[in-house]
């Protein structure tokens, strides 16, 4: 089997794609969650900026999902295809929806009726926090397991299996962790009432986070004990969720002192440690089979053969980078407070 | 119906409804840059003007091609888990590719392209909307050599038997440029500067006809005819390449492309006609071995046909599949006709008073795009029953774990989405061009042609 730097390349590829994962819910996790808070400002203007606040960025935040996808369609296709088709229903939805905010974000400065723009902010809104909520929901499914029969095929009873109790408080947690987040992105973006309105959403949003997180957390260490294996077997990973409930614990405390920046940049951390640990409670199984854990897929098994990884490996080396760099250059160039010109939104 | 049959139906129809708008943008993109370039050239105002006017109809098209195309990553996984199995090790590469190089160029620079006019130097946009242009000509590639390798796969083995074969990859570049890869890229590219060039004619003869911003269009006219002219004729030339490269290496494609089915006779070339499957005959207008000419340069020539093959190794949908090939070409050499004349009359300074040579351009916008969209169905549905030509039959391909229930439910969603999203399309590009590339003053009245009566009495 072909290593690099010590690590086997399905081990590699796993790295990959939790990092591309992480980078898209630091990305679209703002977005979404600005997104979820724009019913409560009232004004046009207030909601013209909000929306502008995104506006140059979205779409660039979805393509790291596009790329995420792409990854994990090219690294372990046999989780693509069981993870995609076990959980249709919610994947189906998330596609409509991700559709219906694009809309509203393109069509709602297009005229200048007041029905209209309503009619496209309760869309924007309501598509952001069903996102939020189902990328959660998803998440939750593949922690807890999935009712994966032979040759790993989803064997379970169907339609709405998919909305059970850990899913849904995952999606709860996640819609309130983006809104936070969200929250903080929108600080950096605004001036005056509306800036004054959000520190206060901000106070509320963390508030909620806080409590859904705490009885996440403590549901999972209850009852789906197979999470917490890698752990005890290896309390050195102990750090891990301690270091994320120390980057938690910084936010509310920068946001107090004005230290939007830095908060912004915890909140981040949030997320990707969150992730992390996601990602050590998963490996190196990739998705848990509740029917027999012979079922269980693992990333051996999912995995692309090391030729294929080989080549991966090599594109994100030199389009990583680059990747990295145009992200780079568009948030330097809308970097500061929203100015709304004849170009916006 | 059966989940097979409605997991085609959803890809056939949520891919055609994507396909409307990548090509636009690709070919909308490329006079973009072009007018922009110009623009930095020459410091003249109105390349700036039909540079920002085009970018917001550009604006459009992009935002619904990239929603519309998650849908079509995300069906790969939901609808042909069994397929993405099998290819996954292949085609997920250049997926991987597509995303990497291609999406976050294009993506990353748009931000800049559209809300960066005041905020960058008129040379770093450019860069952008380059970037941007780049980026979709890119992503074309790499989906073009995922979908060829899928007609004519190289650069592989397969590993496993019954549920557990998986196609690996030994050959990337191999893979990339698998037999068919290339032209087809060239194909798909023409195709797509076809359907920008014809919108911006349409929409520009539109202007000169109403005698309005009638300057500034007659420029961005010419300009667009030109590089109309040009593609057309290419495309006859990578059109032609792409079909050779059918005859070589589907063969039984071929066959259904030109209804033909007995393998011992020279082909004749259709232009049009009916093929009827049971009869094995085709009624139309053909020219006597033309066919045979066209591959191999002898009117003799034997050409395989349908019969060659197994029944259960042809495509089923025969007369469709010859339909829209046809179509398809008929459309191709009506635009070089089209373009062709206009250059001429261009040329001999009568262009512009044609009314009802604008009057056809202006409907012309939608000949390239129902030509994209039958040359993909001939593409697909000629390479039926194979989803993987040789090696992967579409009538295994499809998710065993999803059932038709699922997914009659999705489509009915995406077609109550898709519509709405057509019709906000329609409308806003309406809005877009009614409104105009700028605030039309005074001046401009001096351009409008003159009514009938005006000008019988002018002259006397």
């Amino acid at each position: 089997m072909e290593t690099f730097l010590g690590l086997d390349y399905p081990t590699c590829w796993f790295l990959v794609v939790g990092g591309l994962f992480s980078g898209y819910a630091i990305l679209d996790g703002f977005d979404f969650g600005a997104g979820a808070w724009h019913l409560f400002f009232k004004k046009e203007q207030s909601r013209r900026i909000a929306l502008n606040a995104v506006g140059p960025v979205w779409d660039g935040n979805e393509v790291w999902l596009v790329i995420g996808g792409g990854a994990l369609f090219a690294g372990f296709p046999v989780m693509y295809a069981t993870l995609f088709s076990s959980l249709y229903v919610p994947f189906m939805l998330f596609l409509v929806f991700i559709i219906f905010r694009a809309i509203a974000i393109e069509f709602r400065g297009k005229e200048p009726m007041l029905w209209w723009r309503r009619l496209w902010d309760v869309c924007y809104s309501i598509s952001s926090i069903m996102l939020a909520f189902l990328l959660g929901v998803v998440l939750g499914n593949v922690l807890q397991g999935i009712a994966i029969g032979p040759n790993f095929e989803y064997a379970g009873s169907g339609f709405f299996e998919f909305l059970n109790p850990y899913a849904l408080m995952t999606g709860v947690t996640t819609l309130t962790l983006f809104m936070a987040h969200g929250a903080i992105y929108l600080l950096l973006k605004t001036e005056g009432r509306l800036f004054a309105k959000l520190t206060y959403l901000l106070k509320k949003g963390m508030i909620f986070f806080m409590v859904s997180f705490a009885i996440t957390s403590l549901y999972t260490l209850l009852y789906i004990p197979h999470l917490s294996d890698d752990f005890k077997s290896n309390p050195a990973l102990f750090i891990m969720p301690l270091l994320t409930f120390m980057s938690i614990a910084n936010v509310p405390r920068l946001a107090s002192k004005r230290n939007y920046k830095m908060a912004f940049f915890f909140s981040s951390l949030t997320v990707s440690l969150l992730m992390v640990l996601v990602a050590i409670e998963l490996y190196p199984n990739l998705l848990f089979s509740t029917l027999d854990p012979k079922y269980s897929l693992d990333i051996y098994e999912a995995a692309s053969s090391d030729k294929s990884l080989g080549i991966m490996l090599l594109f994100v080396a030199i389009g990583g980078p680059l990747v990295l760099g145009y992200t780079f250059f568009v948030y330097r160039t809308f970097r500061g407070k929203v100015q709304l010109d004849d170009h916006s939104y | 119906m059966d989940t097979e049959l409605l997991a085609r139906i959803q890809f056939a129809f949520t891919i055609a409804f994507h396909y409307i708008y990548p090509p636009l943008s690709i070919g909308i993109g490329l006079l973009m840059v072009f007018f922009e370039s110009m623009f930095i050239k020459t410091k003249k105002e109105q390349y700036h003007i039909l540079a920002k006017f085009w970018t917001k109809i550009f604006a459009l098209t992009f935002g619904i091609g990239v929603v519309t195309g998650i849908v079509m990553e995300f069906e790969f996984g939901t609808n042909w888990a069994t397929y993405s199995r099998y290819v996954g090790d292949v085609f997920g590469s250049a997926l991987a590719a597509e995303g990497i190089f291609a999406f976050a160029l294009e993506s990353g620079f748009l931000g800049v392209l559209l809300f960066g006019w005041n905020r960058v130097k008129p040379w770093v946009h450019l860069l952008s909307t380059i970037g941007v242009f780049l980026g979709s000509m890119f992503s074309a590639i790499w989906i073009v050599v995922a979908n060829s390798w899928q007609q004519t796969p190289a650069g592989y083995h397969i590993v496993g038997e019954g549920l557990n074969a998986r196609a690996e990859i030994t050959d990337f570049w191999a893979m990339v440029f698998n037999p068919s890869s290339v032209e087809r890229i060239i194909h798909v590219w023409l195709g797509a500067f076809l359907a920008g060039a014809f919108l911006i004619l349409s929409v520009h003869a539109y202007y000169i006809l109403k005698g309005r911003y009638v300057a500034i269009s007659k420029k961005a006219f010419k300009i667009t005819l030109i590089v109309a002219t040009i593609t057309s004729l290419g495309q006859l030339v990578a059109g032609h390449a792409s079909a050779d490269g059918v005859a070589k290496n589907q063969p039984a494609k071929l066959a259904a492309l030109e209804g033909h089915f007995e393998t011992e006779a020279p082909a004749d070339l259709y232009l049009f006609g009916w093929v009827d499957k049971e009869k094995q005959e085709v009624t139309g207008l053909a020219i006597p071995g033309g066919l045979s000419f066209l591959i191999d340069q002898n009117f003799e020539t034997p050409v395989t046909g349908l019969n060659a093959f197994p029944e259960e190794d042809r495509p089923s949908q025969i007369n469709a599949v010859f339909q829209f090939y046809h179509l398809m070409i008929a459309i191709g050499m009506f635009l070089i006709a089209l373009s062709l004349y206009g250059c001429y009359l261009l040329w001999r300074k009568k262009l512009f008073q044609k009314r009802w040579l604008l009057w056809v351009f202006v409907f012309t916008a939608l000949l390239p795009q129902i030509a994209n969209q039958v040359g993909w169905f001939a593409a697909e549905m000629g390479r039926q029953p194979w989803v993987v030509y040789g090696l992967l039959r579409t009538d295994q391909a499809f998710s065993q774990a999803v059932s038709a229930n699922q997914i009659l439910f999705s489509l009915i969603l995406f077609m109550l989405v898709y519509s709405l999203l057509f019709v906000l399309f329609v409308y806003l590009l309406n809005k877009k061009i009614k409104h105009g590339p700028y605030e039309e003053s005074e001046e401009d009245d001096d351009n409008r042609p003159l009514t009938k009566e005006i000008s019988q009495a002018v002259t006397g």
